[in-house]
């Protein structure tokens, strides 16, 4: 059991609360930087495509577990930083500016998609992220010039400074630079006023505007952001995969990634990157099974679609704080030991409120 | 001529629209949920109208009773199983139950052999029956499905007014906590009214299936009930048959007089412009907390 007592305020808001935590992020940052010598070309790419999903629902986090604005079309701004980045890179512009642009690009879509949005609350803005979601798509498939539509756009092999990242190790290295930059950004932004005040509008909108929160502001800050890297995270995703089509960003594709944050646990960061690794890990994990199963049922297509919505059932049900609540309680069994009281988590009963009177 | 025959297409259409946003607004007046499941259990209801007429060779009218008593039996033991442990929950979580709901669905009917993957076609009686009037072509399906749309909001209608369970519904629907008080039994209520949108979402399924076809992912369709329900108000029943005919109407009209594309986009075009200008819909009623 370890005491910390806090003096001050800047300990408080301090990023490592203690040389544990020092240690064990280091030794995690540690291995993620020798993982290519760890681990063979297959595993890598995973761990690609882990970190990318984790920077998506980093952007997601912050909007629907932080600032409790849930997004149904959060592909849409996957998909703009997607073409941003192919169209860019195929057009001859240096990688890292790709990058920024698409970053940039989603964020002004992020703006003009929160303006609407600000007087909506609850499952009227889901409809009308829902309703954008499917215009976008829609736009991709149609606007045949730009995009190539439903045929595809294939993106050329990024190149950093005259280096060629086109095979497992540099890209990886790229993501990964991407991504602890998010996460890093991410921290500080959520230890400073503002991202108290995304939380403080999250908990209650009245009461965070009796506290002078301008909501329209941090609302529209919070969707700019959660877009630029949802566009971040898609740029990388395009490259990734590199060939895009408008239906890898349509409506299945934000289910997943409220998926990702929703079994990742809402409300923390760390549940961003445990959800991402998830939604990896899971179509081996059922690919794996099916040798055990028996053949009527390994075989059948639906399989994974069957899977994905008993879990998610599953950790709504049960797990409401999803991956990270689950690495909370054993944490916490672990610290206390011998004292630790069962219902120690329990969710306190509330009576059904009315969402309509909010 | 030709925009009465597009309007009547979208009409019928739009009935369709009505239906599925019929059952949302039912559960969120009741419950305060959102069911994104609404399509998927339409695809259900379809799918066992299917295997009871194909497979054990019932007609038509037993299939359909069959599809409804089974969805509303299902949606009931949904209800009581997955749904109730989290009232009062944050509503996101429960849509994202909902939403879990739809894959199971979608996964367990694409799981049944030899019948799951396929495209089917429901052998209804008035398939491909056509009335000519003048210069009107009129498919018969489209009419059954107008009619069986009118039929059906009758009947809501009457039990909604006279019958004491459609009362008690409204009650709770206006106020739990109250309604507790005076004795209704609020948490059956919530079971029925699950059931309830579920066998209108069943009769949805099986006016649509001669229209489009019946396979496991026709559910999707229920994503286009939305804008519906919005239009209308979420929180009004007439407001959801009303809205499913006005995005009925723009996507056949829009479909003809635009360009290519404008098609699947129109209704949520609409409900964009609909919540920009009215975010409570045509019919829907503006809550206010008093201080």
């Amino acid at each position: 059991m370890r005491f910390i007592f806090k003096t001050s305020y800047e300990q408080d808001i301090r990023l490592a609360k203690h040389g544990g935590h020092v240690f064990w992020y280091g030794l995690l940052l540690l291995f993620m930087v020798v993982a290519p010598w760890l681990l063979d070309e297959y595993w890598l790419s995973q761990l690609s495509f882990m970190l990318i999903y984790g920077i998506v629902g980093l952007g997601l986090m912050l909007l629907a577990g932080y600032t409790g604005q849930f997004s149904i079309g959060h592909a849409a701004f996957l998909g703009t930083g997607a073409y941003t980045q192919a169209v860019l890179v195929n057009a001859g512009t240096p990688f890292w500016l790709a990058l920024l642009a698409a970053a940039a690009l989603s964020a002004l879509v992020g703006v003009i998609v929160a303006m609407p949005a600000l007087r909506l609350k609850g499952i009227y803005l889901g409809i009308a992220t829902m309703a954008f979601g499917f215009i976008v798509e829609e736009v991709f498939a149609r606007w045949e010039s730009v995009t190539k539509g439903n045929a595809g756009l294939s993106v050329n092999s990024p190149t950093l400074f005259g280096w060629d990242l086109s095979s497992g190790n540099g890209f990886y290295f790229v993501c990964l630079v991407v991504a602890v930059l998010c996460t890093l950004g991410i921290l500080n932004l959520l230890r400073s006023a503002t991202g108290r005040a995304f939380v403080a509008i999250r908990d209650s909108e009245i009461s965070a505007q009796c506290m002078g929160i301008h909501l329209a502001r941090y609302k529209t800050l919070s969707f700019a952001v959660s877009a630029a890297l949802a566009g971040l995270g898609g740029a990388l995703y395009a490259h990734k995969l590199s060939f895009i089509s408008p239906d890898q960003f349509g409506i299945l594709q934000s289910i997943d990634l409220l998926m990702l944050i929703v079994i990742g646990g809402l409300g923390s960061v760390h549940g961003a990157f445990l959800g991402a690794a998830f939604l990896i890990a899971m179509p081996q994990l059922i690919n794996l099974s099916k040798a055990w199963l028996p053949e009527a049922i390994g075989q059948a297509p639906g399989l994974q679609s069957l899977v994905f919505g008993i879990i998610l059932i599953g950790f709504v049900l049960f797990e409401p704080l999803g991956l990270y609540g689950r690495w909370l309680k054993i944490r916490t069994y672990l610290q206390l030991f011998p004292f630790y009281r069962k219902g120690m988590f329990k969710r306190q009963k509330s009576f059904s409120k009315s969402d309509r009177l909010k | 001529m030709q925009w009465i025959q597009l309007l009547i297409s979208g009409i019928a259409q739009g009935c369709i629209y009505g239906l599925i946003a019929l059952g949302f607004v039912l559960i969120y007046k009741a419950t305060e949920t959102v069911n994104f499941a609404q399509g998927d259990l339409m695809m259900l209801g379809a799918f066992v109208a299917f295997v009871c007429m194909a497979s054990f060779n019932m007609p038509f009218w037993l299939a359909t009773v069959l599809a409804v008593v089974a969805l509303l039996g299902f949606a009931m033991l949904l209800e009581r199983v997955v749904i109730r442990p989290i009232l009062g929950q944050p509503q996101f979580s429960i849509v994202m139950v909902t939403f879990g709901i739809g894959y199971v669905l979608r996964g367990l009917i694409t799981m049944v052999p030899a019948i799951g993957t396929e495209t089917h076609v429901l052998a209804v009686p008035y398939k491909d029956q056509v009335i000519r009037m003048g210069d009107l072509v009129m498919n018969m399906a489209q009419l059954v499905v107008i009619g069986a749309t009118a039929v059906l909001c009758a009947g809501l209608f009457v039990m909604f007014r006279y019958s004491k369970l459609g009362i008690a519904m409204q009650a709770s629907s206006q106020n739990q906590l109250a309604a507790y008080y005076m004795g209704i039994p609020v948490k059956r209520l919530n079971g029925l009214v699950w059931g309830l949108a579920a066998a209108v979402a069943a009769i949805a399924g099986i006016l649509l299936a001669p229209i489009t076809f019946v396979h496991a992912n026709m559910g999707l369709i229920g994503l286009k009930a939305f804008p519906a329900a919005v239009v209308g108000g979420f929180g009004s029943l007439p407001g959801a048959i009303v809205g499913g005919l006005v995005i009925g109407v723009v996507e056949s009209f829009s479909g003809f007089y635009l360009p290519d594309g404008f098609k699947d986009i129109a209704p949520y075009i609409v409900v964009l412009i609909m919540l920009m200008v009215k975010p409570y819909g045509l019919f829907g009623e503006k809550l206010r907390k008093k201080v």
